[in-house]
């Protein structure tokens, strides 16, 4: 039914790509948009932004990071397997439009959630200037990719073993200095996404930011993925997935995303000590 | 005959065997257990055939309550589920969750001086009689019409529809948004209330009859109205219920630990997280539960909270007991499991610790003033009443609003001011040709029966679209 078609791993395998068949969806996905996915009948379902999709083909691409059971089960599974359930597109589409000098600022398996939005901003004629960062150069994913759809490329590691030596952040303040910036889009971890908002609310450069709360059906049914923005209650999965990146409660985010932590250590330990026996 | 009548008032009303409170508190088996075949018999003869039953008006889908009935008393209980199924396409549900006191059971003539007969048990035993046999032949399917008919949405007035149409005819196809068929019914309603086998029983009668069913199909985003149209769908019947949780806006509303009714009950039931870690998906499980709001729902996550293992549950609602909307039998139920009531008391804030888990509500009290426009005394705080209820789960259980997913995508479906579509109270006709809508998307949140009812209304309006014209 969602059966996998092709299956890369990055990132030293602790990101995976899976590109899925689902025809209703890929005709319909637009950049920003995400879906939810179920490996098995027993599975949790889980949102993920996509990374691509190709309508001819009829498939959609998710790039993510194993980080626990759902995904690790997701990354277990091979080409010519099938997903238990895929559900989308769902969310609001990127308003895509021409800005003129447009920044965009990825991290983490962020970035391939960011690759179609910065493709989308270039083809429409924007100068687009991209900064991506990681932990260290071997878990940097979909440079060459971003280094196509930009004009000029930044990379940041943490520990200076590729680029600049540092944060995005950094990389970000000088070209906000230099450059007269008329957006920029923001998507990674939510600290990043805090501390890129936090700049750019200085400047008063409108801010883009893609969420990634808990979610159960993505279609605005639970109110499970609640965030504040603006102090106003929105759900992302309808409302979002993005947002005025100067409006979002960030702390409030980060610590719902920790609502399960213990569940999800114990499910994660035990599939485990399961693949030990 | 005026022997039998005055006998038939004396034999008391069955009761059903259920599980202790103390055992089903905590567990997530269902609380009822089913009547004997010699109690169903029993309790059928209480029946007095009436010539005009007042029960059949009472019903939203017109069963024949004294003939399923008569066949119980004759000891032909497959009889009795076919009887049923003329008029209802999910006996089995209805049996559990019907509110039978204010529909068929509230218009007995027994009822009048003593108890009504116990139609709904009765109609469950049937079901469950023939499904547990599984040798009812299915209904005979009329010869194809070659038309084509989409129903989004696989709740009780989908599977209505799509019942009365396969047999009809028509080929249908069900549309629904999460990967398992049943709506409100495997979602909202608990396994303890509802056994999910069953509601997976009776969509698969739909299937046997011919019923496709497309899951994992969010219509208004994986497909819209239109491209179904263009598919070469020639009807199209919206079930979608009402999908957008409402909250109270209060403050610390986002806190961890404070959930939608929605959200609760979807994790606990769909994606049954009470088996976690068997299954992946988790659940708050609460030392000390609020619900908020005193409705079937409210009752269903109270319920709920204490089989997950809460030392303490309070239903916190504004008004006082006589107006908690629940049915009778649900706050008893409910009751009887040790969930408190917490009356005349309006939550006014709640309050977290440094990492964002709620430990806290702010509550007022209340006190019954002048009828407000419900005819309902209006609540009035009483200055200063303010207390904490210490708590580490809180239920926002105060209703649901109609989704907009699908409505936003197919402008031409007129909605009125509160989001729900606007269909003719009889057919069920929206101002979109071709399309029709019922259920709580058209009616606010009711129950499943009146869904049903709006469903078969809407089912013989297509049927005469198809077959005649618009």
């Amino acid at each position: 039914m969602f059966k996998i078609v092709n299956r890369e791993e990055m990132a030293q395998g602790t990101i995976v790509l899976n590109e899925i068949e689902a025809p209703r969806i890929a005709r319909k996905a637009k950049p920003g948009q995400f879906v939810i996915l179920q490996a098995n009948e027993k599975g949790e379902r889980i949102p993920l932004t996509m990374a691509d999709v190709d309508p001819e083909k009829g498939t959609i691409t998710i790039i993510y990071m194993i980080v626990g059971k759902s995904t690790a089960l997701f990354g277990k599974m091979r080409v010519g397997e099938d997903y238990f359930a895929v559900i989308g597109p769902l969310g609001k589409a990127t308003h895509i439009e021409k800005k003129g000098k447009v920044v965009c600022v990825g991290g983490g398996t962020g970035i391939a959630v960011l690759h179609p939005i910065t493709r989308g901003l270039k083809q429409i004629g924007n100068e687009v200037i991209t900064i991506l960062g990681s932990r260290n150069k071997d878990l940097l994913i979909l440079e060459d990719k971003m280094a196509k759809v930009s004009d000029t490329l930044h990379i940041c590691t943490d520990d200076g073993s590729r680029g600049h030596h540092g944060f995005v952040t950094d990389v970000l303040k000088d070209v906000l200095e230099k450059e007269d910036i008329k957006l920029v889009v923001a998507i990674g971890p939510v600290p990043m996404m805090k501390f890129v908002s936090k700049i750019t609310k200085e400047k008063g450069v409108e801010t883009l930011v893609s969420l990634n709360p808990i979610m159960v059906d993505g279609t605005g049914m639970c109110g499970g993925c609640r965030v504040s923005v603006g102090g106003k209650t929105k759900f992302a999965c309808v409302d979002g997935p993005e947002f005025d990146g100067h409006e979002v409660d960030y702390d409030e985010l980060s610590k719902r995303l920790q609502a399960y932590q213990s569940d999800e250590k114990m499910s994660m330990d035990i599939c485990k000590q399961a693949e030990v026996k | 005959m005026v022997e039998t009548k005055v006998k038939k008032e004396q034999t008391p009303r069955v009761k059903m065997p259920e599980q202790s409170p103390e055992v089903r508190r905590r567990n997530f088996m269902e609380v009822p257990l089913g009547l004997t075949p010699e109690m169903a018999q029993t309790e059928a003869s209480r029946c007095l055939q009436c010539k005009n039953p007042a029960c059949v008006e009472g019903c939203p889908v017109s069963v024949n309550i004294p003939g399923f009935i008569n066949k119980i008393v004759e000891g032909d209980f497959e009889g009795a589920a076919i009887t049923l199924w003329q008029k209802n396409a999910l006996p089995a549900v209805c049996g559990r969750v019907c509110p039978q006191e204010i529909q068929c059971e509230g218009k007995c003539i027994l009822g009048k001086k003593g108890t009504p007969v116990a139609i709904g048990y009765l109609e469950r035993f049937s079901a469950d009689y023939a499904r547990e046999k599984g040798t009812v032949e299915l209904p005979k399917v009329a010869p194809k019409t070659g038309k084509k008919v989409a129903v989004i949405g696989s709740g009780p007035s989908g599977l209505t529809v799509a019942g009365d149409l396969i047999v009809k005819g028509h080929d249908v196809t069900i549309f629904e948004a999460f990967h398992q068929s049943g709506g409100v019914l495997v979602y909202g309603i608990p396994e303890f209330r509802l056994p999910k086998a069953i509601v997976a029983s009776e969509v698969s009668t739909l299937e046997k009859l011919g019923v496709k069913i497309e899951t994992n199909s969010v219509v208004g985003a994986t497909v819209t109205i239109d491209e179904l149209f263009k598919e070469g769908y020639d009807a199209v019947y919206v079930g979608v219920g009402a999908g957008l949780p409402r909250f109270m806006n209060l403050p610390g509303e986002n806190l961890i630990g404070v959930f939608s009714a929605n959200e609760y009950l979807t994790r606990t039931n769909l994606m049954k997280a009470y088996l976690f870690p068997e299954y992946d998906t988790p659940v708050a499980r609460g030392k000390n539960v609020v619900v908020l709001g005193a409705g079937n729902v409210a009752m269903d996550a109270a319920r709920t909270a204490m089989r997950l293992g809460a030392e303490s549950v309070k239903v916190v609602y504004r008004r006082s007991r006589a107006e908690m909307p629940a049915r009778a039998e649900e706050l008893h139920h409910a009751e009887e499991e040790g969930i408190e009531f917490v009356l005349l008391t309006n939550p006014v804030q709640f309050f977290g610790d440094e990492k964002g888990r709620l430990c806290g509500m702010e509550c007022l009290k209340m006190e019954l003033g002048e009828p407000d426009s419900s005819g309902r005394r209006r609540p009035v705080a009483i200055a200063g009443s303010e207390y904490t209820i210490e708590c580490d789960l809180a239920v926002v259980s105060v209703g649901a609003q109609p989704n907009p997913l699908l409505t936003n995508a197919t402008p031409e479906i007129t909605l009125n001011k509160w989001g729900n579509i606007v269909a003719h109270p009889v057919t069920g006709k929206t101002t979109k040709k071709g399309v029709w809508a019922g259920g709580d998307i058209v009616t606010g949140m009711a129950t499943v029966i009146l869904a049903m009812g709006a469903g078969r209304e809407a089912a013989n309006s297509i049927h005469d679209y198809l077959t005649i014209g618009w």
